[in-house]
């Protein structure tokens, strides 16, 4: 085969392909950045719920963006429309190439059909914060919470997705779910799709 | 069989901003400790000033009958100590180990806010375990 083993030269750097990009980023680095981004944000705002729904529309933004670099990258284009391929595609693509591992578990919920949790041990974006006892039950994971949020709704699956902190027995510290409440329209949808 | 008597963490301008005791031996109520804070702090910085060598960084250890105070100064002037049984080993790693978690879940904490008490749970937590398993690697010896 013709040019095989050989890197082309290109004259213009505007015709490089865009490459993959280097995998990874200090941990401590983006630990700063994130901690930055919440003092900041904690500065602005009077109340807790505002400040959870401010982490929430940043990773809102993430999470748009991430869904066209991945369809781009890893799915050659091809867009899911199914639920759980789209749940999949969160749960292992999506959270690997963010946080460098697949999320833990993905369940359905037991008391609703619209709702599905994805469950860490301890969320990355958590891994260094300590939340004081009087902010009650706020979770950083806000911010995870709003980049899956972002992709759902990229991909044309509107969704409420929150984060919550749930105690393990025999552990000190809490397991984190991320709750995702699908809209009506999603799950007649994929009724109708059958 | 404590080894560690008790852990001080100061910040540069002395005030206390971590106490922890380990057995009776070290315990002291919240005035001694500040006292001895602020004490500590004075005492490094004369130190510094006495010592006859130029470029002297301030006291690394202090050796009495009772026990032992091993300091460790940290560059941004945030000192370590810990007050232990005289003859104790590798004080000195332990100490740059809790500094390590101090730069880890202390500074990396959004809401702690600098040369305040420190108040976070994963500290506490990881420093239990690291003094843990200094406790258990001495009495295994």
């Amino acid at each position: 085969m013709i040019g095989v083993g050989k890197i082309k030269q290109y004259s213009n750097v505007l015709d490089k392909p865009l490459s993959k990009g280097k995998q990874e980023v200090s941990l401590s680095a983006f630990a700063f950045l994130f901690s930055e981004l919440v003092q900041y944000n904690q500065t602005q705002v009077d109340n807790i719920s505002e400040l959870e729904r401010r982490l929430e529309d940043a990773g809102y933004a993430v999470g748009a963006r991430v869904l066209e670099l991945l369809c781009h990258r890893d799915k050659g284009n091809r867009r899911e429309t199914r639920l759980l391929g789209i749940l999949s595609f969160v749960h292992s693509t999506v959270w690997k190439v963010l946080f460098g591992k697949v999320a833990d578990s993905l369940e359905k919920g037991t008391e609703h059909e619209d709702e599905y949790m994805i469950s860490e041990k301890e969320l990355l974006v958590n891994r260094f914060i300590s939340i004081p006892k009087d902010m009650g039950t706020f979770n950083c994971g806000a911010f995870v919470a709003g980049i899956v949020r972002g992709v759902l709704d990229g991909a044309g699956f509107p969704a409420v997705v929150t984060a919550h902190f749930v105690p393990v027995e025999g552990q000190q510290r809490p397991r984190t779910t991320i709750l995702i409440k699908f809209a009506e329209e999603v799950l007649r949808r994929e009724a109708r799709l059958g | 069989m404590a080894a560690i008597y008790s852990l001080y963490i100061i910040n540069k301008s002395g005030g206390l901003i971590f106490y922890k005791d380990y057995g009776s031996a070290g315990r002291m109520d919240t005035n001694d400790s500040l006292r001895m804070a602020s004490l500590w702090h004075s005492m490094h910085a004369i130190s510094q000033q006495l010592s006859p060598i130029s470029g002297c960084s301030g006291i690394e250890l202090l050796q009495a009958d009772t026990f032992d105070l091993h300091c460790f100064q940290s560059l941004t002037g945030t000192k370590f100590f810990v007050v232990c049984e005289p003859g104790t080993l590798h004080m000195e790693g332990l100490l740059k180990h809790i500094y390590e978690l101090y730069t880890d879940y202390v500074l990396k904490n959004p809401f702690y806010e600098m040369e305040m008490p420190i108040r976070c749970e994963l500290f506490d937590i990881n420093l239990s375990q690291a003094i843990q398993k200094d406790r258990v690697a001495l009495l295994g010896r």
